[in-house]
């Protein structure tokens, strides 16, 4: 691809209490500014993030809200103020000595798509604040990065750069209990209770962000493919962290999938012991025990091991009935299906705090890191699609293009360029939904089942082929030839000598 | 992929079957393998012990089973098809066991067996795939980042040809045999009448058998695999289009399946009472 030069803008506010102004502001407020970042992502290209900051003061009614007793109420008021567009960031600097901010806290981040700073320190303090909440709160270079890691140079990536999962039209989830031991436990668990009180808002906030559909299945008599160890010292079974990686295939094999669709499968498995095997414990690489008891696999989904206490008495009757706690489930594949997608808790300095986002399972602004993410990666996905295309189109010169799929790439490029242009002006929506667009005409055009070239002709054995076939053919035409052209000259001649 | 059909390339089918087991034994799950065959040795009248493949003389394995799980299978194991299933140039209504659904971090191991020759591969008798067409295949499926890397071996006469014009990265191949060289068959059954197996594979699955899930065994021993004592022909490989040094490479990055996992140490805090919707 050419040298693509991309912006990417986010629009911010920044917005000051009373009493909380900087004596060192440039201009009176309000005013517009301006900041340029270069991201490189490798020799060629580079993209360019502008944050648009406006600077104003706060209206009454943000005033209003901004008195509230707690963070958490004055995000809640505030969120109701603003018409926050997707991608865009508010900043409501408050005075030093506002009670809205507990002790300690200088930084809240709420879980809409605004943050209260405390004011003090001047211009200086609130500008690198101001960075530190763009990088956590849209994204960072590390995360544009990881997004195009077809076209990175592999020395630049980070380290998980290839753990998160793609970005795709849709996902499909299946929650699978796995009981290798029925004759000792019979487990029930609502997991259609479960998925539509605790998944399905969460679900329903990244809708934006792709179709999902939820499957759930039970498993008997499915063993783990390694034997846990018995210790002594805790009397209960281990499961070390270098075995967990053999774990998942044996299992893999009797989960299945869709026929129809093709949509990556997320995996959450819920392996309840057997009776001979329990309790058992995950350690981790040092030898500690886990306290979630379970672990994930990127882009694969994740394992929790459900321990069933032992009957009280050891005539118990058999098979003992198990009532699974969801929530204790739900949370664990919650988070790691947070993490599944690249949202991991970062760390941050001790005076920022993090509003919890509930039941929603991700903030707003996690929304917009994952749509900023995946934005980038589709464009990338899409010119490195149709530059491929156009290569192949220009090696092989006899292959045909049919006119659907020409108008698939035309429409392409049409998407391509307006995702770029909505970027460019700070409409993330937009530019989600249009780069999307790009992608599936893209992969429409390129997976077409007509562009499959099977006729490799190399030069010699067209003369090959050809020659014994019309050589043999072409002697006596020629011949014949030869002599009508003779005979031609001879009719010319001959009239003057008959004369 | 085993490209031959007919009784008298029995030990094509048992090659394949057996790398196929062998593959699964390390475990791969049938979803993530694609097995073309001509399947037709289990059910040949001429078979004297119908329903089984035998790999092994004196009938010690029998490779076939109801465990093995054919996706292209017959007349549909054509150059066609498997050019369509490397390049994902699939029609949408074919199944999900009958695609390719690799990405970037996938490693692809693809295994071929049958007649071939000077660049090129007999499939099935009445077609045949050149090397340039598959170098391209490769190099399609290089764009769309279908790989990581991918393990190319081929066991047929004069193999090394068919690795001759690779041209994408991350590809590393082995070959049973040099260009002008014969691979040969290792012993006939008398019971059964026909060549059982090919030694390059014969030997290589003896060289599998050691290898478990957790093995740390490298690249470079299966390159010294069968040597010409052995095997008559001489072996090949190419490794000049791989990143890594193929010491680094362990073996089950492309025979088995060894999963990175991390542990989970958060959780999201859920609030049990929300009333979010009335529970009937």
């Amino acid at each position: 691809a050419a040298s693509a030069q991309l912006q990417l803008a986010v629009p911010i506010a920044v917005v000051f209490a009373p009493g909380s102004v900087p004596g060192d502001l440039p201009r009176p407020l309000p005013f517009r500014d301006v900041e340029e970042m270069e991201i490189s992502v490798n020799l060629r290209s580079s993209i360019t993030s502008r944050y648009e900051t406006l600077y104003r003061s706060t209206t009454a009614q943000e005033e209003a809200a901004l008195n509230a007793a707690t963070a958490r109420e004055a995000d809640a008021a505030l969120c109701l103020l603003q018409d926050a567009s997707l991608g865009s960031l508010t900043v409501y600097v408050v005075p030093e000595a506002s009670s809205v901010l507990s002790q300690g806290v200088s930084v809240y981040v709420g879980k809409h798509r605004s943050a209260l700073v405390r004011a003090g320190g001047g211009l200086a303090t609130l500008r690198t604040r101001l960075r530190q909440l763009t990088q956590l709160m849209s994204f960072t270079a590390s995360s544009i990065t990881a997004a195009l890691s077809d076209r990175v140079p592999d020395s630049q990536l980070s380290p998980d750069a290839r753990r998160h999962l793609k970005s795709s039209l849709g996902y499909e989830i299946t929650f699978s209990l796995l009981n290798p031991d029925p004759k000792s436990h019979d487990v029930d668990w609502n997991i259609e209770d479960a998925v539509n009180r605790y998944v399905q808002p969460v679900l329903d906030k990244l809708s934006l962000l792709a179709n999902f559909s939820v499957d759930s299945q039970i498993l008997y008599y499915a063993v783990l493919g390694v034997t846990p160890r018995f210790d002594k010292e805790s009397s209960s079974f281990l499961l070390s962290a270098h075995s967990l990686p053999h774990v998942i295939n044996p299992v893999e094999a009797r989960l299945g999938s869709s026929a129809a669709s093709l949509y990556p499968v997320l995996n959450f498995l819920l392996y309840v012991p057997e009776r001979s095997h329990s309790p058992l414990y995950i350690q981790d690489r040092d030898g500690a025990s886990v306290s979630t008891n379970a672990f994930h696999s990127p882009r694969w989904g994740g394992i929790m091991v459900y321990n069933v206490e032992a009957p009280d008495s050891p005539s118990a009757s058999l098979p003992l009935h198990v009532d699974v706690d969801m929530v204790r489930v739900m949370e664990v594949f919650l988070a790691q299906l947070r993490l599944l997608f690249g949202l991991a808790r970062e760390e941050l300095p001790p005076e920022f705090l993090l509003e919890s986002p509930g039941n929603e399972g991700l903030a707003d602004w996690e929304l917009d890191r994952l749509l900023w993410a995946h934005t980038m990666e589709n464009i990338a996905t899409v010119s490195t699609t149709l530059t491929s295309l156009a290569q192949l189109l220009d090696k092989i010169g006899n292959i045909v293009i049919k006119d659907d799929v020409a108008s698939e790439v035309y429409q392409a490029v049409a998407s391509a360029q307006s995702a770029m242009a909505n970027l460019a002006t700070g409409h993330l929506q937009l530019a989600f939904q249009a780069s999307k667009e790009a992608v599936t005409s893209s992969e429409r055009a390129f997976f077409d089942p007509s562009l499959l070239h099977l006729l490799y002709f190399p030069d010699d054995q067209k003369f090959a082929i050809y020659i014994p076939l019309f050589l043999p053919m072409a002697v006596p035409i020629l011949l014949s030839l030869a002599k009508i052209v003779r005979e031609a000259r001879q009719c010319k001649k001959e009239p003057t000598k008959m004369d | 992929v085993c490209t031959s059909r007919f009784w008298f390339n029995y030990r094509h089918v048992a090659n394949t079957l057996s790398v196929y087991r062998s593959v699964k034994r390390l475990g791969i799950p049938d979803s993530h393998i694609v097995l073309m065959l001509a399947d037709d040795m289990a059910c040949n009248p001429r078979n004297p012990k119908p329903a089984t493949v035998f790999s092994h003389k004196n009938m010690e394995l029998n490779v076939y089973g109801d465990d093995v799980e054919v996706d292209y299978r017959s007349y549909e194991v054509t150059v066609e098809n498997f050019l369509r299933v490397l390049t994902g140039r699939i029609p949408p209504s074919t199944p999900r066991s009958k695609r390719l659904l690799s990405d970037d971090r996938s490693n692809i191991l693809i295994y071929m067996t049958g007649h071939g020759g000077n660049g090129f591969l007999k499939f099935q008798d009445s077609e045949e795939i050149t090397n340039v067409e598959l170098a391209d295949a490769f190099e399609q499926m290089w764009q769309k980042r279908r790989y990581n890397e991918l393990l190319f071996i081929i066991d047929t006469c004069q193999g090394a040809s068919m690795y001759e014009r690779f041209y994408s990265p991350n590809i590393m191949a082995l070959a049973s045999s040099q260009i002008g060289e014969d691979s040969l068959s290792h012993q006939p059954d008398l019971g059964i009448g026909v060549h059982l197996m090919d030694r390059y594979t014969f030997y290589v699955l003896e060289f599998l058998e050691e290898i478990h899930p957790a093995s740390q065994t490298n690249m470079n021993d299966l390159f010294q695999v069968c040597p010409k004592s052995l095997c008559v022909s001489t072996p090949g490989h190419r490794t000049d289009l791989f990143q890594r040094d193929p010491q680094n490479v362990l073996i089950t990055d492309f025979f088995g399946s060894v999963r990175k996992v991390e542990i989970t140490a958060e959780t999201v805090s859920l609030d049990s009472d929300l009333a979010g919707f009335e529970s009937k």
